[in-house]
């Protein structure tokens, strides 16, 4: 047997002992990027193969934190895209002006960056008082990180760029207060938002919102898994409710394509229809 | 197969996507490195000017066709699966996302000997680790001719991995591509 089908193998295994062990199913993530991670992991345990990955991830659960917090993290930045929360302004906040109260909810929120930069927007939007935001994500850890809402302060410059390319209406700066070489996000910002532990692969709808945001999270995950929650989010969404994706993500091939209608091509807003 | 570049890049690309021959059977995943923030479409119209192919920006599980050229988008990795694309939002690798080592890798792993690598002018080292993986999985690596480069470095590091099949300028990589293509 070739090699490289040996470390598929194993790669398989891992992902079936996870899932039977732990209950965390990534069985039907995208194979390219869970590879990747899970060998990353493999190095910094400073183990030759998955198969010892394996055995230290089923007897030791800190080395389960470790490689669930490995594939909890985004790399993303506030306000990434800036034509993105641009069109979230001009196109989607006009239509929630329109409900007494506003359910949002941002799936996969990781570290927060996204749902900060949704915070700030409703803010200057004056929406704030009537929005909740519900942010969620597998790994508690990562939540009570975003709960905390500490950046490093090298990250601001990037974060304030994006803010100015937006357009925002104040000065990004009030935003936070430094502390050494760290800044601290107003915790204001966050009292309409709710963090929660959830698991987009196995738990179910748990509300009814007028938009969610789950942008670069699904390009994780595999067609069928992706077809599974597009029907999640399906049934999350208030009748015109919106769905915003990532630049490069698509409704085109789910099976509920056909509920939605295009409210912006290149920033992937979609409003559900039927 | 796929191609990676970093200072020059684009110039480089440009050069030999313009010798492609059209009916080219190959699909050309390309990782250049740019900045997050450069705008989304400028790349593609400029390269599409010169390229007989169709070329656009690979967007999440398209399905990989002969005969295109696809473009890792600015601020993502591009990771190859047997028969689609991925992309993800992890860490820069190197300090850059699209990292071409990433796109190297994957598509060692999901075309094996099927698989190629170009690795065109640049000014760092990224790519090594992926041509060497693509030499290890038997896909045929080839680096521009450092002397035509308008950066070395990259084609250097490449070379000296020890992994490299063929140093070309760039109308006899294209004209290796033309072959592959026609086969």
């Amino acid at each position: 047997m070739p090699r490289e089908d040996v470390e598929d193998l194993e790669l398989e295994l891992l992902l079936e002992a996870l899932y039977r062990h732990y209950g965390y199913d990534f069985r039907e993530y995208a194979r390219a990027s869970i590879k990747r991670r899970m060998w990353r992991r493999m190095m910094e345990e400073g183990l030759a193969t998955l198969s010892g990955l394996q055995e230290r991830v089923l007897h030791d659960p800190a080395c389960m934190e470790r490689l669930l917090l490995d594939l909890s993290i985004n790399v993303t930045s506030m306000f990434r895209d800036p034509t993105f929360y641009r069109a979230v302004r001009d196109k989607i906040v006009p239509l929630l002006r329109t409900y007494p109260f506003i359910r949002i909810w941002n799936p996969g929120c990781s570290t927060g960056e996204e749902t900060y930069s949704l915070a700030i927007l409703l803010r200057e939007e004056g929406l704030e008082s009537r929005a909740r935001i519900y942010a969620t994500d597998i790994n508690a850890a990562v939540l009570q990180q975003a709960k905390e809402g500490i950046f490093p302060l090298d990250r601001m410059q990037e974060f304030t760029h994006n803010y100015l390319r937006y357009g925002g209406r104040c000065s990004f700066s009030d935003y936070y207060k430094v502390y050494g070489d760290r800044a601290r996000f107003d915790p204001s910002l966050l009292e309409h938002a709710v963090f929660a532990q959830h698991n987009l692969v196995s738990d179910a709808s748990f509300n009814e919102f007028n938009l969610i945001v789950c942008r670069n999270v699904m390009i994780y995950f595999d067609r069928a898994l992706q077809d599974k929650v597009h029907d999640l989010f399906y049934r999350s969404l208030v009748r015109s409710g919106v769905l915003a994706l990532g630049h490069k993500e698509s409704i085109r091939f789910t099976s509920h394509a056909d509920a939605y209608e295009e409210l912006d091509r290149q920033e992937k807003l979609y409003r559900r229809v039927l | 197969m796929v191609v990676g570049g970093s200072w020059g890049g684009l110039d480089a690309l440009g050069q030999l996507v313009a010798l492609l021959e059209e009916g080219c059977s190959l699909a050309l995943a390309v990782a250049l490195h740019r900045a997050a923030d450069s705008p989304e479409g400028a790349m593609v119209s400029y390269l599409q000017s010169r390229c007989p192919l169709p070329v656009a920006e690979a967007e999440d599980k398209d399905a990989i066709q002969p005969g295109r050229v696809y473009l890792a988008p600015a601020d993502y990795h591009l990771l190859v699966e047997p028969g689609r694309f991925a992309l993800s939002i992890d860490a820069p690798v190197h300090h850059s996302r699209p990292s071409i080592d990433v796109l190297f890798e994957t598509a060692a792993d999901a075309y094996e000997e099927a698989s190629g690598a170009v690795i065109l002018t640049g000014a760092n080292d990224d790519g090594c680790r992926g041509i060497r993986h693509m030499k290890r999985r038997g896909g045929v690596t080839m680096v521009q001719d450092p002397c035509t480069a308008v950066r070395r470095e990259m084609p250097d590091a490449a070379i000296a991995t020890g992994a490299v099949d063929k140093v070309l300028p760039l109308d006899q990589i294209a004209a290796v591509l033309n072959g592959l293509g026609r086969a």
